[in-house]
């Protein structure tokens, strides 16, 4: 029996040595300025509940989901707002943000650090804390946690999975947490579990990291309602879809929500927020950042406040010895390049990750020759050769019959690909052009 | 640290360290072995066939090229491929000047025309290959050869000894031993069954080819002879050896851009030239079939690619 995988995916250089020895280390802002952009999640920006001059406290919700599918914005620090202005966040774009001046002294809001027994917790109890908490999604994606907790019917899910396979090459916050804390881990799932009467929990981590399977097993053996699977280290092992196909044979499709088939998928990070949230009174306000790459003096795995300086945590590193040539916000396969370092951590920031060399740049691309690499590296089992044409004829038509809103972006083919063709990219375009048009499709019927 | 220094594109950042270039100087790597044994028994003309034909093929990309103001895509090695190719399917005595033309036909016209590497729908060697075939028939089928002592009027190959004479006197004349070794007339690349499968290794280590299109195209063929030739195992043999079935197979019939990408379509594309091949040889006016069946896979490989289209992953269930 092999270990537990998917189909297709492909093997880049993991680079994870260069962190995953260093301990995680805490790391208070040095600036006085921290910036809470309102939208670090999937959904509705958050709406505003300070205004310039208010004081604020560490754990005061600043910010309120603004929707259903939205999540609050909790502050790191104590101190003054100073204005709301729109700021750079790591995508590039320009995001309305709560700019706090921080006064060091870390005041907290009336219990806040609290012990609580989770088990004497109702359900709806648990889920609110968890939406107070301002969680989302820390792999990345960061959906809201709470309306993840929230099925159609809680009693068809039957798998939790905690999501520690970390197959983003160079990041290892996942893999120090699982080192540093996993009570946390078991508790956070626990705390799931309560939710779910039918539900078994399940952490799945790559076998890239036997040290932390040892670890969880130890610490699982007497649960008879968690275990440790032990993935194959390929990426995309850790996305949702390629996770749960190998957790429980179950497969996945755009149309379909984890839930839909029975199951719930939280990355590590999220679950010991949600352990701090409810068994601790304590709201999202740090995350665990690695800084990595080849350019930077001293790789780290920091625990920060949210809000700081993406430059402070490049200083605190040591900074650079070469100077990069790219620089990440998150990892090589699916992490945003960035133009500058003014950009806060937000809840989402899982690493900075630094490049002497630009490997894109160096390997110009050239013209495809069908050797069809691309269709054996792709989880979703499309045909990137061919779906590239469509999206170079701007045929989105032609893009949607070769199912390429089933694809994940998670850039295997454009890694494989020998001709270095920009795959990836053009799909994620096609993508946001055929959303837009079933937008506007939508909303013409509406009309009618 | 300044604004705007790091360059930024989209993800993924990182690229595997295979290109173009290595697959194809993979290509040429793996017709060395074949290659030197054509020029160890067919002697001087052999090599001088084979460079003069790469030369012609790298030399008209690069005027082509030039001319038209295009990038020089010569560094690819793709027209080193391609001269190769078609070199190692020429008769050893042929008049350079044949393969030279063929050459730059391939090129300029099946490779270029068409938009240049990886717009090209037949594969350029095979297509100059048959270009010189009807054009020149009685020179691209004189097998002798001065090396070998096979003398230039009677010397049929063994497909054609074989095709004339039955399985009983072929064997005779060319015993299974000396076909798989290559002690036989034909091509300067096809002979040698022993040096094609040594290449044809490599190009399986190197992960540049997969065995799917080459054995379900011999099996086959193979099959395809036994059921409609003598019925005789060693007639199926015979016929997997000899002619250009074992170079085709590995070498030809595994080009990328020429062939479907999907896998369910090479397998159907391997099974309809393996029927061709068999036809061809079987029942057609000429004992080799290998480079035509090859080059009508090549026309209806993008019909078989759009018929074979995978079901996206979680999608299988529905119909499409």
């Amino acid at each position: 029996m092999g270990l537990a995988t998917f189909i297709g995916g492909v093997h880049p250089y993991e680079g994870k040595e260069l962190s995953m020895e260093h301990p995680i280390t805490v790391l208070q802002p040095k600036g006085s300025e921290m910036v809470f952009p309102l939208v670090q999640h999937i959904g509705a920006p958050a709406k505003p509940l300070v205004a310039a001059g208010d004081e604020v406290l560490v754990g005061q919700i600043i910010a309120e989901a603004g929707g259903f599918i939205s999540a609050n914005v909790v502050s790191s620090v104590s101190g003054k707002v100073k204005k709301i202005e729109p700021r750079r966040v790591a995508n590039g774009s320009m995001v309305n943000s709560i700019i706090i001046e921080d006064d060091k002294e870390y005041r907290t809001v009336e219990g806040f650090g609290e012990r609580k027994d989770y088990t004497k917790l109702s359900k709806d109890e648990i889920r609110n804390i968890v939406k107070e908490a301002g969680i989302v999604g820390l792999g990345g994606a960061g959906f809201p946690t709470h309306v993840k907790l929230s099925p159609k019917n809680e009693n068809e899910i039957d798998y939790i999975i905690v999501n520690g396979a970390e197959c983003e090459p160079y990041l290892t916050s996942d893999y120090r947490l699982m080192m540093e804390e996993p009570e946390k881990i078991i508790g956070g799932l626990k705390i799931i579990l309560q939710l779910f009467p039918n539900a078994k929990g399940i952490i799945g981590i790559e076998n890239n990291k036997p040290k932390a399977v040892e670890k969880l097993r130890e610490l699982v053996k007497n649960e008879s309602k968690i275990e440790v699977v032990e993935l194959y280290t390929k990426y995309p092992q850790g996305g949702e879809r390629s996770l749960i196909y190998a957790c429980t044979g179950r497969k996945l499709n755009s149309s379909k929500l984890p839930a839909d088939v029975g199951c719930i998928v939280d990355n590590t990070d999220t679950v010991i927020s949600i352990y701090n949230a409810v068994a601790k009174s304590t709201p999202l306000i740090r995350r665990i950042v690695t800084i990595t790459g080849d350019a930077v003096t001293t790789p780290q795995n920091f625990k920060v406040r949210t809000g700081m300086n993406y430059q402070e945590l490049i200083e605190a590193a040591g900074g650079f010895k070469k100077e990069p040539r790219k620089v990440l916000s998150g990892g090589p396969m699916m992490g945003q390049a960035l133009f500058t370092l003014d950009i806060p951590v937000t809840k989402a920031s899982s690493s900075i990750t630094t490049f002497i060399n630009d490997e894109v740049e160096d390997n110009p691309e050239t013209p495809c020759i069908k050797c069809g690499r691309c269709i054996d590296a792709c989880p979703s089992f499309l045909v990137p050769v061919l779906m590239m044409e469509k999206a170079l004829a701007d045929d989105t038509q032609g893009f949607e019959k070769l199912n390429g809103m089933e694809c994940v972006e998670c850039g295997s083919c454009a890694y494989v690909c020998p001709a270095k063709r920009p795959l990836t990219q053009g799909f994620k375009y096609m993508r946001q052009a055929v959303a837009a048009k079933r937008r506007a499709a939508a909303a013409k019927k509406e009309v009618k | 640290m300044m604004a705007g220094k790091f360059n930024v594109s989209s993800s993924p950042h990182v690229r595997d360290n295979s290109s173009t270039a290595v697959i194809m100087k993979d290509v040429c790597i793996a017709m060395i072995p074949t290659l030197a044994f054509g020029c160890f028994q067919f002697g001087i003309s052999a090599l001088i066939v084979v460079i003069c034909t790469v030369l012609a093929c790298v030399l008209s990309e690069y005027l082509y090229e030039k001319l038209m103001n295009k990038p020089i895509t010569i560094g690819d090695f793709s027209a080193v491929v391609t001269g190769l190719i078609l070199a190692l399917n020429m008769p050893p005595q042929i008049p350079v000047w044949m393969p030279v033309l063929g050459g730059i036909f391939a090129i300029i016209v099946v490779k270029q025309l068409y938009g240049g590497l990886g717009q090209n729908f037949m594969n350029p060697a095979l297509a100059a290959r048959c270009f010189l075939l009807i054009s020149f028939a009685g020179a691209m089928t004189n097998f002798s050869s001065a090396a070998l002592k096979f003398d230039s009027t009677s010397t049929p190959t063994p497909l054609g000894f074989l095709r004339a004479n039955g399985i009983k006197i072929a064997l005779d004349q060319y015993n299974l031993l000396n076909i798989f070794l290559g002690r036989i007339p034909g091509t300067i690349g096809e002979v040698s069954t022993v040096a094609l499968l040594i290449g044809a290794l490599y190009l399986v280590v190197r992960k540049v080819i997969s065995l799917r299109i080459p054995l379900i195209y011999i099996a086959t063929v193979a099959v395809f002879v036994f059921i409609f030739g003598d019925h005789n195992s060693t007639t199926v043999l015979y016929h997997v050896l000899s002619g250009g079935l074992i170079f085709g197979a590995f070498f030809m019939a595994t080009d990328y851009v020429s062939t479907p990408v999907t896998k369910t379509g090479q397998v159907y594309f391997a099974v309809f030239i393996g029927i061709l091949t068999g036809l061809f040889r079987l029942f057609g006016g000429n004992a080799e079939g290998v480079s035509y069946a090859i080059i009508i896979g090549n026309i209806v490989a993008p019909l078989l690619e759009k018929a074979t289209l995978p079901k996206a992953f979680g999608r299988e269930a529905k119909k499409a």
